[in-house]
């Protein structure tokens, strides 16, 4: 049977080639995202917004076809204020099931790599669903084209039992090595802290991105001559 | 007409002038009829027990339960009709794993009685179909704790400290308001919901009976069982001496 190379976009399909991750932590998660979105070598928008609410305390990271994450959570979202009616406050699993549920029956059709995180009354959770719509829960998630250079500092950083102050400093500073290695990511950093009491949006401008090192032009040995 | 009576009782999708759908009243008499069914809801959990009236002397004992599983951690006790039952635990067995499908986590036993609901109440609204000759009472243990249920012909539910349906549900009910239910342990209830069975028990009319109990809670890690022989065995014996005090 022939199957549809997920990872190729249709002609001219406006692409979130990004950075996203999800960070769980004592009384929330933290989640993040750059801003760029393309269609081929062009910025279609330099500032997105990839946190997309999908509950009260349930948010999503999307990455992938704008499109089809954006379709994917409205629907969700639709479900879940359903769900919020009939049988009560959805918990982040719930949500994170019906994401799944949705990438996996239609993998064929669709582009989508979402990280599902939020607060509920059992805590903080972040899941994963990658691409073919697998279910996994972390405590932390990376996601997206950049997130491939920042695996090995995440597992070097990362550590159980921070707060919210550091748990924010890591994705900022792991979300800005992703962005300036990918060239499909880029622009500010957008983040949320999810907690019990609120949802706090946080910003950071593209010209106050955390710095690391940049690379020093190496000339070649200048030739004497005297 | 006149050799049909009025004719306001030929089908569940006429009202009569004051209001009422006889066929569902109907239904509730078919309930009436029926072994008392009734459920607990104490501390630790749910204990449901049925007095199963066994009609002849060649039935299989413990063959053809009224206590039935419709998840792991969901129980349903029927009185009425049989087969209604059977279909409903069905029904609900859908539900419940429709449930599991779409959220993938154990359904609260909330969202399964209001579909069930939905479900008997359809029942009422067709002159094609009878309505369910059943009262269920469902019983579970989720996150949010033990709950208990009843859903009556008419497709109405409420849900319940102590419930009884059948027969003799006016007297069970008489017996479980003596309760202090939310101190009982599990144990303790199977032993008062065995008595309260026999209490209601009208040796004069009907012949034998079969008791029957399940639970789910803290005894059963969670999941929806029949009670152990032992304990059944036991529950027996000492709801035959609390009688003979009684009387």
């Amino acid at each position: 049977m022939d199957r549809v190379d997920v990872q190729q976009l249709k002609s001219g399909e406006v692409n979130l080639g990004t950075s996203i991750m999800a960070v769980q932590f004592k009384d929330g998660v933290v989640i993040g995202a750059d801003s760029r979105t393309t269609t081929g070598s062009y910025i279609a928008n330099r500032v997105t917004d990839k946190l997309t609410h999908v509950h009260d305390r349930i948010y999503c990271c999307r990455s992938g076809s704008a499109a089809d994450t954006q379709a994917v959570a409205d629907i969700v979202h639709y479900y879940l204020q359903m769900h919020a009616q009939t049988t009560g406050t959805p918990s982040v699993h719930v949500a994170a099931s019906l994401f799944q549920k949705l990438c996996y029956e239609n993998k064929d059709a669709l582009s989508a790599g979402i990280i599902v995180a939020g607060w509920d009354k059992d805590g903080p959770s972040v899941y994963n669903i990658p691409l073919g719509g697998g279910l996994f829960r972390q405590p932390w998630a990376i996601g997206g084209s950049g997130s491939t250079y920042v695996y090995g500092y995440c597992d070097a950083t990362y550590k159980d039992g921070w707060g919210r102050d550091e748990t924010v400093e890591f994705v900022k500073n792991t979300l800005a090595l992703a962005m300036s290695r990918d060239g499909s990511s880029g622009g500010v950093i957008r983040m949320c802290v999810i907690t019990e009491d609120k949802v706090e949006r946080l910003f950071v401008p593209g010209d106050q991105l955390p710095k690391f090192w940049e690379g020093d032009e190496v000339l070649p040995t200048a030739v004497a001559w005297k | 007409m006149t050799s049909i009576g009025t004719g306001y009782d030929l089908s569940a999708s006429t009202y009569s002038p004051d209001g009422r759908i006889f066929q569902v009243e109907y239904a509730a008499k078919a309930v009436e009829n029926s072994g008392t069914a009734i459920g607990l809801r104490v501390k630790g959990g749910i204990v449901l027990a049925v007095e199963k009236l066994v009609h002849s002397k060649l039935l299989v004992p413990a063959a053809n339960k009224r206590i039935l599983t419709v998840d792991p951690h969901i129980g349903l006790a029927t009185a009425g009709l049989q087969a209604d039952g059977r279909h409903l635990a069905n029904r609900a067995r859908d539900e419940a794993s429709n449930y599991r499908d779409q959220y993938k986590t154990n359904p609260p036993l909330k969202a399964i009685v209001d579909r069930l609901g939905l479900y008997v109440q359809a029942y009422t609204l067709y002159s094609s179909v009878r309505p369910f000759g059943i009262s269920t009472i469902l019983g579970a243990v989720d996150k949010d704790g033990p709950s208990l249920y009843v859903i009556e012909p008419s497709g109405v539910h409420y849900g319940y400290h102590g419930a009884a349906v059948g027969k003799g549900r006016q007297l069970a009910k008489t017996e479980l308001e003596k309760l202090k239910l939310s101190d009982l342990s599990m144990r303790e209830a199977v032993l008062e919901a065995a008595r309260i069975i026999y209490v209601v028990h009208d040796d004069a009319k009907e012949k034998d009976f079969e008791l029957e109990i399940s639970w789910v809670g803290e005894e059963t890690n969670g999941l929806h069982v029949l009670v152990p022989k032992d304990l059944l065995d036991e529950a027996n014996a000492k709801a035959k001496a609390a009688l003979e005090t009684f009387e």
